[in-house]
């Protein structure tokens, strides 16, 4: 209680005595952090300044902006939506029930190619309006059954595909069990054309994700078959699809690789692509797209970036430009002090 | 309501007191974890959080892993329950030691050795010399043949001075072996917590003593936790053991105060906390709706036909989940010690910031008293930022503005004036011949200044004598008496020995009539030793002693002599004598005996037999002691008033003395510019009209820049404050400066009260014990570590030692900490926001099924590390340099009025988190489409652009870069790159290689600066365009300072020497002569009415002003 009263020993007497030894004791020690007097750069907002960091900005901007947007342009692109055509016309009224049904789903497409496609050619299958991103679907896997295989029977966060027929399924929950199961073969000139199915997933996902010591179990057996099924004698860091599959989309946009084709593409040549329509998209509307590209150092197709590159550029260099223009028309002396209104009136204190 | 204390019986008192054993814990081993967790758990918000945590452990609606929450939760709680656990086991630790600390007791008439908590009431405990005393003692003997002995009472009220303690005088004499044997009973109130007051009885029994009764004071009394100090030996019966001693009950959790600042936090909490509601409902409806329409024919999703009956509630709950983090979490556990309905109080940031805004007071060298080494201390380390919004000042004059170093400079004795021509009246040689002359009259003045008092000589080892006094006046009047040979040179037991012109006279004291305030003077009655004359000394108040003359007295001169010295600044006491019948003192002594001993009501029992002593007297003079203005207090008095802070002064001091001194510290100014408003008047129907007409005349004048101050009397404000409050009220709002003199402690309080009432924010500052209940009343009390002792000082929040600190305490330190909690709190909610309209865009294209974006980890990093540490360090920021918020103190409005955090900037701060949140969620999903759109890599694009933004946000705005906020932004976005790599180097984690995969594309790093250009884009260009165009006088003064402007030239305060002595004329207060007082209107625009009214300014400036003045209006119309 009484450590902290200034002096608890000393006597009333000598008090005045006592009071220089405790100067000592109690000043606080000078440095310039607890002074609040580091040094310190306290930049203001002068009109230079500004100006000039949107000028830097819109200068730097406007040529990212122009080599994005060409390299998005370079990339060669060829989109086939198919889920309508590959329909039999008579059955386009129900298609649901067609893609149900057992009919025979082969489906044969022409693709052109516009322009000189160079290797290595990637062909996605893109899917719309599928929300792979839906929380009862994104949380229903089981990472560790994946990846051991002693622990196979860990399914608890899979429902509600979690067992079948009373034992538990490996590769378990919604995501495996709704594996895409579209097959595509690509042929030119009436030549097998070669699609590289190795390598397509990410290799930190094989290696570390998806055990070699797993293999499929159980698995579609259930009453209701979702997607495709797994080959149960090739281990599940084998099963590409499956992995390129389970890395879930965060958009309900989304284009998965289902090959590379390692050789060019010459302008005008005409791809056949004999394709297995066998997923089921119609019942929620959603679109399906076989998409062959290349890519550029900055991925895919997409003009976004050089587009908003170019747009923010531009936005700076407007506003650089009108700030400087109302710097010139109207300049204002920085810390007048007359703007301070107690100064206006001396007499006012 | 009493207690009876048999002295030295072993067996009766064991069962009905308490022995005394110390006992401060909370806790005990086995209650601790429910005690502590039930306590932290009985705050709504905590309950809240603790609800959502809880829900969290629900997987099937969690977002994230619980831990997120848990973790911080748990750490939180667990910090403060350690924290207490601790202190508790130190607590425990220092009771133990007390406990078990051997003492000496008398048991069955033997001297024994035992532990301190053994002592029972009733028991005699002997001290040694420098012992700590561990229970409330009654003294019954001490080494001194006096009875005397002195104590050191520092631990119980801070004063370091040495206090002397008598034993009662039917223990005087008795043997030092007969001690033992001692038997007797003490009659003596309930424990309280009054360390001021003892008023007991005390009979001892027969042979030591017949059945006499004698009185007891708290003089007689011995308290725990004081010292022995200067005496060989003492010993005295306990009669308060253990928790209920005087020490022991006045412990007690000091309510906490709660600052401007954390209001308008946790309204706007509340907001926020609606706005979530509001959100979660929104998107629950929308979510069960998708989940109706849409999801059902996802068949990949699997939705059952039936869910069970809860099934509605889950997509809302899991958005409650999602959005719990709008709350910031560093923000969101606390609230220790609040019994309103709030909830925010960070225990980890703003804690955290705030007891480091405390310490850099602790720490300023430039706040330390030279003098006496003293350092600022802050006590209270949670309201630093009231002290920037401070609207009244509340001073006391004596040791506050005023050094409280009396130096005797005149006197009037029997109509001659000494000390007129020099001002010193020790130096004037008509004073000087008419001792040397011995001079009846003025030897008789000496003896009253000499002896009329309760000084005690102390003679040094170097012959010296040393005066030891509790009053300031009472030592400067004895010395001055020393200087002018009239030498008080021994007090022994009740014989005083003088020396005077070389002769020794001896008085025995019989009486000694205290000082109490409501007297206003004290009385000794004396017998002179060589002719047994008994005379009645007095000093007093000239209200207390010149009515009570001798009938036919001429008391006019003395009358001038007081309002000439008043006029100058000079606290005067009257002196008075009268010389005693014998049988007249024999018959009052007895009625003052059984004065002495009532219980009930004792002090006033006490003032009306005094009453019937001190009468007739006849006046011997004035005295008149000059106290010194400390330095600095023009000055600083100028400063805060420029910064529009009201000053009041409530004094005890008589109305001129006050007056002129208000005019020598600038507190008020003197004719024509200032004018002074006099409310007075002993009846109701006088105050009533003249509170009328002070009233009148502020309303006409508080347009102009008129400095109109009104003065008000104790008596005047009593029956103001009781019949018309409203009034006063009103009075209290218009008025700038008021001086009210000769109020009583309470009432300073009540003035407090009244104008915390009106929503003002107050500051009360004051040195002495009579401040303590108007400093603990305020919002922010600060006490002088002065020469009144340290009483005021340990019950305020601040403690400074000097008055000129005041202004570096309110305009650095006030002003920095309100503008930093301003920005961290808001940037709090700003950071947490961002994140969750991220979560809640993300839920538009995840079928509104409630899926985090964000996983986990980042989210919990997110909260409590990314965004916390570069926040941190705004504690160094600082908007203007201290030099230029000293030229400009005006600049105070701008905390004072709310301006940084009140809903209009916490839109402005809504609205950069809505945007950014729109900025970041928009680039990345355009950015990251298609064949990139992999969840996590999504997740941490998205999370980057967020921290990214808050560096550039965080630097935007801090003023003033230090090292050290550089190495928190910029390290803080080194260490995010670095510890997410380090997670993603883990196997294990769901982000394995997600952040290397990242760095390597060119496209994640031309996304950031995509988000950071637009994000930080518009942000900039309006401010600039605010800045240069609009600027606040913040942003002028920062310019100013730092093109090095003129500034100087215009707001400088030049010092202004000011003497009391050159300014006796321009004083007029308007008394009863002018009583309808007419004033020509000026027209000006003075800083102090444009707060009140409308200010020039931006819209924004508009909008302020408005809530402000609607503000005042409803501050009016509180007291009806």
């Amino acid at each position: 209680m009484s450590s902290n009263t200034p002096s608890s020993s000393a006597g009333g007497v000598g008090s005045a005595d006592s009071a220089a030894p405790r100067r000592n004791s109690k000043r606080p020690k000078y440095s310039k952090f607890t002074q609040q007097e580091l040094p310190a750069c306290k930049p203001i907002l002068t009109p230079r300044w500004v100006i000039s960091a949107f000028m830097l900005v819109s200068i730097v901007f406007i040529p990212i902006g122009v080599v994005s947007l060409f390299a998005s342009r370079d990339v060669v692109e060829i989109i086939d939506r198919y889920e309508t055509e590959c329909v039999p016309e008579n059955l386009r009224n129900n298609k649901v029930s067609f893609i149900q049904s057992d009919a025979n789903k082969t489906c044969t497409r022409k693709l052109r190619v516009k322009k000189l496609m160079k290797q290595p050619i990637y062909v996605y299958y893109q899917l719309d309006n599928f929300y792979q991103n839906h929380r009862r679907y994104v949380k229903s896997r089981s990472d560790s059954q994946l990846k051991d295989n002693s622990s196979w029977n860990d399914v608890s966060s899979c429902k509600p595909e979690d067992m079948s027929n009373g034992q538990a399924i490996v590769p378990c929950g919604l995501i495996a069990w709704s594996l895409f199961n579209d097959t595509y073969n690509f042929s030119l000139n009436n030549q097998q054309l070669e699609v590289n199915k190795r390598g397509i997933s990410w290799k930190s996902d094989r290696d570390s994700k998806f055990g070699n010591d797993v293999f499929p179990r159980n698995f579609q057996n259930g009453t209701l078959i979702g997607g495709k099924t797994l080959d149960p004698t090739v281990p599940l860091s084998k099963q590409e699809d499956l992995i390129v599959w389970m890395r879930t989309a965060a958009l309900p946009t989304f284009r998965k690789l289902y090959g590379k084709i390692e050789r060019d593409l010459q302008a005008n040549e005409t791809i056949h692509v004999t394709l297995e329509n066998n997923y089921n998209t119609y019942s929620f509307n959603g679109k399906k797209k076989l998409v062959l590209s290349t890519t550029s150092w900055l991925g895919g197709k997409n003009d976004f970036l050089g587009i908003a590159y170019l747009t923010v550029g531009g936005l700076c260099f407007f506003l650089a430009l009108s700030f400087t223009v109302v710097y010139l028309l109207k300049p204002r002396r920085l810390g007048d002090p007359s703007y301070l209104s107690w100064n206006r009136n001396p007499g006012g204190h | 309501m009493k207690r009876y204390v048999y002295i030295n019986d072993d067996e009766s008192s064991h069962e009905l007191f308490c022995d005394n054993r110390i006992s401060n814990r909370k806790y005990t081993v086995l209650n601790f974890l429910p005690k502590n967790l039930w306590e932290q758990f009985s705050r709504f918000m905590n309950q809240y959080f603790l609800l959502i945590a809880c829900l969290q452990l629900w997987s099937l609606i969690t977002p994230v892993n619980p831990a997120s929450t848990w973790g911080p939760l748990i750490f939180i709680f667990a910090v403060s329950a350690s924290k207490e656990a601790w202190d508790d086991y130190n607590r425990h630790l220092s009771d133990k030691k007390a406990n078990e600390k051997p003492v000496w007791v008398v048991r069955q008439g033997i001297r024994k050795h035992i532990q301190a908590q053994d002592i029972h009431v009733g028991n005699i405990v002997w001290l040694r010399e420098n012992d700590e005393v561990p229970c409330d003692l009654v003294l019954i003997g001490t080494s001194d043949p006096q009875g005397l002995c002195y104590v050191e009472t520092s631990a119980l009220d801070g004063e370091i001075d040495l206090k002397t303690r008598v034993i009662p005088a039917a223990c005087m004499g008795i043997d030092f072996e007969l001690l033992h044997k001692i038997k007797g009973v003490i009659e003596c109130p309930n424990p309280d917590k009054d360390i001021r007051r003892f008023d007991a009885n005390l009979r001892l029994f027969p042979p030591f003593i017949d059945n006499d009764v004698c009185p007891l004071t708290i003089k007689n009394t011995i308290l725990q936790s004081c010292y022995l100090r200067n005496t060989e030996w003492a010993c005295g019966v306990a009669v308060y053991t253990g928790n209920e001693t005087k020490l022991g009950m006045s412990r007690g959790i000091p309510e906490p105060k709660l600052t401007a600042m954390d209001a308008m936090i946790d309204k706007l909490t509340g907001a926020i906390f609606v706005f979530q509601i509001v959100v979660v409902m929104v998107l629950g409806i929308a979510g069960n709706v998708w989940k109706d329409t849409e999801a059902r024919k996802q068949w990949y999703v699997l939705y059952p036909l039936e869910g069970p009956w809860y099934e509605l509630l889950v997509i809302p709950l899991r958005f409650e989940l999602l959005c719990s983090i709008m709350i910031p979490i560093s923000i969101k556990v606390g609230w220790l010690g609040d019994d309103q309905f709030l909830y925010l109080k960070s225990k980890v940031s703003l804690d955290l910031v705030k007891s480091l805004y405390a310490k850099f007071i602790d720490w300023d060298s430039e706040m330390i008293d030279y003098e006496t080494g003293i350092p600022s201390h802050a006590t209270n380390t949670a309201i630093s930022e009231d002290l920037g919004q401070v609207e009244y000042i509340m001073t006391d004059k004596t040791g506050t503005l005023t050094e409280n170093i009396m130096i005797f400079r005149r006197c009037c004795i029997s109509g001659v004036f000494y000390g007129n021509e020099g001002g010193d009246a020790l130096k004037d040689t008509k004073l000087l011949n008419a001792v040397a002359g011995s001079s009846p009259d003025v030897v008789q003045f000496l003896t009253v200044m000499a002896i009329c008092n309760t000084v005690i000589p102390i003679k040094s080892k170097t012959g010296a004598i040393l005066y030891k006094a509790q009053s300031q006046d009472e030592d400067a009047l004895v010395n001055a008496a020393a200087q002018l040979h009239m030498v008080y040179v021994n007090k022994n037991a009740n014989i005083l020995e003088i020396r005077c012109n070389g002769s020794v006279i001896k008085y025995e004291v019989l009486e000694t009539l205290e000082f109490t305030s409501d007297r206003k003077r004290m009385s000794v009655v004396v017998k002179d030793c060589q002719n047994g004359k008994i005379v009645l000394l007095s000093k007093g108040a000239d209200e207390a002693i010149l009515p009570y003359a001798y009938a036919g007295q001429q008391t006019r001169t003395f009358i001038e002599a007081v309002e000439q010295y008043a006029q100058l600044g000079l606290r005067t006491l009257c002196l008075a004598w009268r010389e005693l019948k014998e049988d007249e003192y024999q018959e009052w002594s007895l009625m003052f005996k059984e004065a002495s001993s009532t219980l009930v009501d004792r002090e006033w029992r006490i003032a009306e037999v005094c009453q019937r002593l001190e009468h007739d007297f006849e006046v011997l003079g004035v005295t008149a002691i000059e106290d010194r203005l400390q330095d600095g207090v023009p000055e600083t008095i100028e400063t805060l008033r420029k910064a529009g802070i009201n000053f009041w002064m409530l004094t005890g001091d008589k109305q001129n003395t006050a007056i002129q001194i208000a005019l020598s510290c600038n507190f008020i100014s003197p004719e024509p510019k200032g004018q002074l408003l006099l409310i007075d008047g002993k009846t109701e129907d006088e105050v009533c009209r003249s509170l009328e007409r002070v009233l009148l005349t502020m309303r006409i004048t508080s347009s102009e820049p008129k400095d109109v101050a009104f003065v008000v009397d104790g008596w005047a404000l009593e029956i103001a404050l009781k019949h018309y409050r409203k009034a006063f009220t009103e009075l209290a709002i218009l008025s700038r400066t008021a001086i009210c003199c000769r109020v009583t402690p309470s009432q300073k309080a009540q003035l407090v009260e009244l104008l915390k009432s009106c929503d003002y924010r107050t500051l009360a500052i004051g040195d002495g014990g009579n401040d303590v209940r108007m400093i603990q009343q305020a919002d922010i009390g600060v006490g002088i570590s002065g020469r009144e002792g340290l009483q005021a000082a340990r019950a305020a929040d601040y403690s400074i030692g000097k008055f000129r600190f005041l202004k570096r305490l309110i305009l650095v330190h006030g002003r920095y900490s309100y503008n930093r909690t301003a920005f961290l709190s808001q940037y709090s909610f700003y950071k947490s926001l961002v994140i969750c309209f991220i979560q809640i865009f993300f839920s538009f294209i995840s079928g509104v099924s409630g899926t985090s974006l964000f996983n986990s980890v980042s989210l919990m990093a997110y909260n409590v590390f990314y965004t916390s540490v570069p926040v941190l360090v705004s504690v160094l920021d600082k908007d203007l340099s201290e030099g230029t918020v000293m030229q400009h103190p005006q600049i105070l409005f701008y905390c004072q009025a709310g301006r940084l955090l009140n809903p209009s900037t916490f839109a402005g701060w809504f609205g950069r988190s809505l945007f950014h949140a729109i900025v970041v969620f928009v680039i990345t999903i355009h950015a990251y489409a298609y064949e990139k759109s992999e969840m996590e890599e999504l997740s941490m694009v998205a999370l980057s652009g967020c921290i990214w933004l808050q560096a550039f946000v965080v630097a935007l705005e801090t003023n003033s870069f230090t090292i050290l906020q550089h190495l928190a932004i910029w390290g803080n976005l080194v260490a995010f790159y670095v510890i997410n790599w380090i997670i993603s180097a883990i196997p294990a984690s769901g982000m394995y290689t997600i952040m290397f995969r990242l760095c390597r594309q060119p496209s994640y790093w031309i996304t950031m600066f995509l988000i950071v250009a637009a994000g930080m884009g518009p942000v900039l260009a309006l401010k600039y365009f605010r800045y240069t165009y609009r600027p606040s006088k913040i942003n002028t003064l920062q310019q100013a300072e730092r093109m090095g402007g003129p500034i100087l030239s215009l707001g400088n305060i030049e010092p202004q020497p000011r003497s009391i002595e050159k300014e006796v004329s321009p004083l007029s207060i308007t008394q009863p002569k002018s009583r309808s007082p007419v004033y020509e209107p000026l027209l000006s625009d003075s800083p102090n009415s444009s707060r009140r009214s409308l200010g020039p300014g931006t819209p924004f400036d508009f909008f302020q002003s408005q809530s402000r003045l609607s503000s005042s209006y409803s501050r009016n119309c509180k007291d009806n």
